[in-house]
């Protein structure tokens, strides 16, 4: 079970400056859990307490999966995550 | 420094009069790595705080989007933009008006962009003269503000036969 897994700029320097990783899993915490393993603390950059950060956004294929379970999400063998920085702020 | 068109801001600050009081949000998208804005993207504001108009978070599934098509397109994002309309929880002066500068709240995700600018337009009312300021954190993660300069059309780096002129 393989995923494609695109990498947002500010965490490239965990994955040596690459834009698109594999990480194998078939559920979000899974695919998180083979990316802390090949690129050490990337973890803590997407994950505290046990949730998603705020500061990130993560997709599965085409869905927020702030929607679709959070870590437990479904990963389809072959399907893409996509991180991306959150974007807000306000005065 | 941020070189941007005047149609461009003229988007921008449309804009954030539309949604005034609430604050306005959206992107300008470029070519990669030219840092160069070629076009305006307004986002849906999907703040919680909606009701009190004072803070703006881009709807997360429109990001996702926009994004996909940009990275379709060679695009990325080069200003993030947003307006601001109320007096900041932090106010730098004592003027009581919003300020064209980041709050401890920007700042924060601003971090999360490096090389990305943040515009920012102030707007005391609707039909109010705007203050547009830019801004990038350096390296150490401290404000810099980013001189704009705003222009008819970019100077572009001559690419054809000299017979021919350049587009844009």
């Amino acid at each position: 079970m393989s995923a494609t897994v695109s990498i947002p700029t500010i965490l490239r320097t965990h994955t040596g400056g690459e834009k698109q990783v594999k990480a194998d899993g078939s559920t979000l915490q899974e695919v998180i859990a083979d990316l802390e393993a090949n690129h050490p603390g990337i973890k803590d950059r997407l994950v505290t307490d046990g949730a998603l950060h705020r500061f990130v956004n993560v997709y599965v294929n085409d869905e927020d999966v702030r929607f679709a379970g959070g870590l437990d999400a479904q990963v389809p063998d072959g399907g893409t995550v996509t991180i991306l920085p959150a974007v807000a702020g306000g005065r | 420094m941020l070189v941007i068109r005047a149609d461009l801001v003229e988007e921008m600050v449309a804009h954030a009069r539309r949604d005034h009081p609430r604050e306005a949000c959206g992107q300008l998208l470029g070519p990669e790595d030219t840092d160069r804005p070629e076009r305006y993207v307004p986002m849906t504001n999907a703040d919680d705080a909606e009701a009190r108009g004072s803070d703006y978070r881009f709807d997360s599934r429109e990001q996702f989007e926009v994004y996909k098509q940009a990275t379709e397109n060679d695009e990325e994002t080069v200003v993030v933009f947003h307006s601001h309309t109320r007096v900041p929880r932090r106010p730098l002066t004592d003027s009581g008006l919003p300020e064209a500068y980041p709050s401890v709240k920007d700042i924060e995700y601003m971090g999360l962009q490096p090389g990305v600018h943040f515009a920012i337009v102030a707007l005391t009312g609707p039909d109010a003269e705007p203050d547009l300021r830019s801004f990038l954190l350096d390296a150490e993660g401290r404000v810099v503000e980013d001189e704009v300069q705003v222009v008819e059309r970019y100077m572009l780096s001559h690419t054809g036969a000299d017979d021919v002129p350049d587009k844009g």
